[in-house]
């Protein structure tokens, strides 16, 4: 039997000035959100509200949790909790933050008929993710060449505001189609090899995509934009292998060697996505009323599953997503280009095969076991990584005696990791486990305290190549602005819903 | 205490808090607007030579807020454009709820000449907060980037 006993953390302010604005006028404190401790790593919030469906369940150790209780993410944990048809219980990663209704780093399983489905639980930045690519290069291979090969890349793939490729514009037709086929599209207009497909989640293409579901809005901001890494925290690094932990499942990946370079993609659905959430919020708070459903919080918004409302949602978020996957493509295609201009070789002479592309905000219909029962559900994965385990029919088939490949990016200029996903994954967190760092400092406090050249200075001195756009993003940026992400990795491998495999280092970042 | 002016950035983990002034729903209204483009670029730098018009509807004024900047957001985006000077000619109430209208002045990005800062992914309700007083309007919202 395991001892639960409540603990009454006291709010540290440890990150006082995050707390609160310049003359006070920072959101309101957190309530206090009772805490059972199960182990060091996982904690319960008891359904202590009356309309708490379920408890609520973190993943995290004393620092993170700490961290988690100076702002709201706790208690939209608790919020979560409410959805009608959740199962289990609402359920927090080791990087958890305060997001809009949900927390980012969150996972939340709804029934497939009597739960409901909520645009706010998978996010603004639909199939926000994260790609990784291996070569047969070593670090001492790359050297020489770095600054080149970085700026050919910051040349070749478009990032910060407004910048595009002229040779890659698509109509709104072509568009639709994209939306449809994802990362095929893509393929068939000559941007990457046909394994590629391979290895994506969902083999980069979601069923049900429907352009009849997205806006004129929507897609007029996805045309100018695909093709485009954005900014914010999307970024591209030329990495190296710094550790390897799991040899035989490393070896699976295409991860070979300490030391071996490989090229990681972090963006998403730019602003074809961002309009599409912006549009079902809408509608789902029409539908709230319309199905005379209470939330504690207007940014949950949701509609039954079964509902028409949920599957116009599901449609057009389903574009999105293919929209992300073909965006990582299409980016790919001009990493592996950029090997070629600097090299002078054939970019398979260097491997640059595709590792895995995982979303980190999705929606999906999964079935998961729930008190012994198989159930058809909704799983919402905000900022979350899918875990599957070994022998899951969705896993490639090369990898399906290991498990799926989970990437977790760090914050820029730190560590990011390769993991692998298990059996305990299915058991906890509905397959699922983090996906990055996460916030630690407001933007504005990580201006105050870096600028953006003395970031730029601080990366170059530790042999780490820069391109950006946007000086003031660096020093938003800065690592020190971000949980360790080692930490977070650590809390996943100890309570064993996603294991170690590998630990990356930047060589280079190109950043919008 | 004079009324307060402008905009300021508010302390926010993830994303973009602002708090916009002026005296009244109007002119906070343009100074949101105002603070949306400086996330983006500095609008100082931004001509307001290029003239356009914005019209948006609502159920109520936080709605309209909402409308308003996202309407200016994918107006942006799509026509590749920064905006630096804002003038709301009306903002009234209907039978069905609220009426804008404004004419926005800008020109079209150029990163030679405008500085790079973030792309603002969305608008947002969370936080939304609209506090009228006699002679002072505040608005503050989240923008997600």
């Amino acid at each position: 039997m395991l001892k639960h006993f409540i603990l009454n953390i006291i709010i540290e302010k440890s990150l006082g000035e995050t707390l609160m604005g310049e003359e006070g006028e920072g959101r309101p404190p957190s309530e206090k959100v009772p805490l059972e401790r199960i182990s060091d790593y996982v904690w319960r919030i008891p359904k202590y509200k009356a309309g708490m469906r379920v408890p609520g369940m973190i993943f995290a150790d004393k620092g993170l949790l700490e961290k988690m209780q100076t702002d709201r993410t706790l208690e939209q944990c608790v919020n979560v909790a409410h959805l009608p048809g959740i199962y289990k219980y609402s359920i927090t990663l080791p990087d958890g933050h305060e997001g809009y209704g949900f927390p980012i780093g969150g996972v939340a399983a709804t029934d497939y008929e009597e739960g409901v489905i909520s645009p706010g639980g998978v996010g603004y930045d639909i199939n926000c993710g994260v790609r990784l690519l291996t070569t047969n290069l070593s670090e001492q291979d790359i050297k020489p060449k770095l600054t080149q090969l970085t700026n050919t890349i910051f040349e070749n793939v478009p990032c910060g505001l407004g910048s595009r490729r002229k040779d890659f514009k698509v109509s709104i037709h072509d568009l639709d189609r994209l939306a449809v086929e994802g990362v095929q599209w893509v393929i068939d207009h000559g941007l990457g090899w046909s394994e590629d497909v391979e290895h994506c989640e969902e083999r980069g293409c979601m069923q049900n995509a429907n352009p009849d579901k997205v806006s004129a809005n929507a897609k007029n901001r996805g045309l100018t934009q695909i093709g485009t890494l954005g900014s914010g925290n999307h970024f591209l690094e030329i990495q190296k292998i710094d550790k390897i932990y799991d040899e035989r499942t490393a070896k699976a990946f295409g991860i070979e060697h300490e030391g071996q370079v490989t090229v990681m993609i972090h963006c998403g659905s730019r602003g074809f996505g961002h309009q599409i959430c912006s549009d079902y919020l809408r509608v789902m708070e029409r539908a709230v009323n319309k199905y005379k459903i209470t939330l504690p919080d207007r940014e949950l918004a949701c509609a039954p599953g079964t509902s028409n409302e949920a599957e116009d949602y599901y449609e057009a978020m389903a574009c999105a997503v293919n929209y992300a996957f073909a965006n990582r493509q299409a980016i790919m295609h001009w990493v592996r280009q950029s090997f070629q201009q600097t090299f002078r070789e054939d970019p398979e002479k260097f491997g640059l095969k595709l590792t895995y592309d995982v979303a980190h905000n999705i929606a999906k219909i999964e079935n998961h076991k729930v008190n012994g029962e198989k159930r058809k559900v909704w799983v919402h994965r905000k900022g979350a990584t899918r875990a599957f385990p070994p022998e899951h029919p969705e896993i490639p088939a090369d990898y399906r005696s290991f498990g799926q490949p989970v990437i977790i990016p760090g914050s820029m200029g730190t560590g990011s990791w390769v993991l692998v996903g298990t059996e305990k994954a299915m058991e906890l967190s509905f397959g699922s486990t983090a996906h990055g760092a996460g916030r630690m400092l407001s933007r504005a406090a990580a201006k105050r305290r870096f600028f953006g050249g003395d970031v730029r200075r601080s990366l170059e001195q530790r042999g780490i190549t820069v391109r950006s756009a946007s000086a003031i993003v660096l020093a938003e940026e800065a690592d020190p602005a971000y949980k360790n992400v080692d930490i977070v990795a650590e809390v996943s491998h100890k309570v064993g819903i996603a294991t170690k495999v590998a630990r990356l280092v930047p060589l280079a970042v190109v950043k919008g | 205490m004079s009324a307060k002016t402008g905009f300021r950035f508010l302390e926010h983990t993830a994303d973009i808090y602002i708090a916009a002034y002026g005296k009244n729903l109007a002119e906070a209204f343009e100074n949101a607007a105002v603070a949306m483009f400086e996330v983006m670029t500095e609008t100082a730098k931004v001509n307001p030579q290029i003239e356009d018009y914005v019209e948006v509807k609502a159920e109520d004024e936080y709605a309209l807020l909402y409308s308003w900047l996202e309407a200016l957001l994918v107006k942006s985006e799509i026509n590749e454009m920064l905006y630096s000077r804002f003038e709301i000619s009306e903002l009234t109430r209907t039978a069905e709820g609220f009426t804008l209208k404004a004419k926005i002045c800008g020109e079209k990005f150029n990163p030679k000449k405008h500085p790079q800062k973030v792309g603002v992914k969305a608008v947002t309700y969370h936080q939304m907060e609209i506090i009228k007083k006699p002679d002072e309007t505040t608005v503050k919202f989240i923008l997600d980037i």
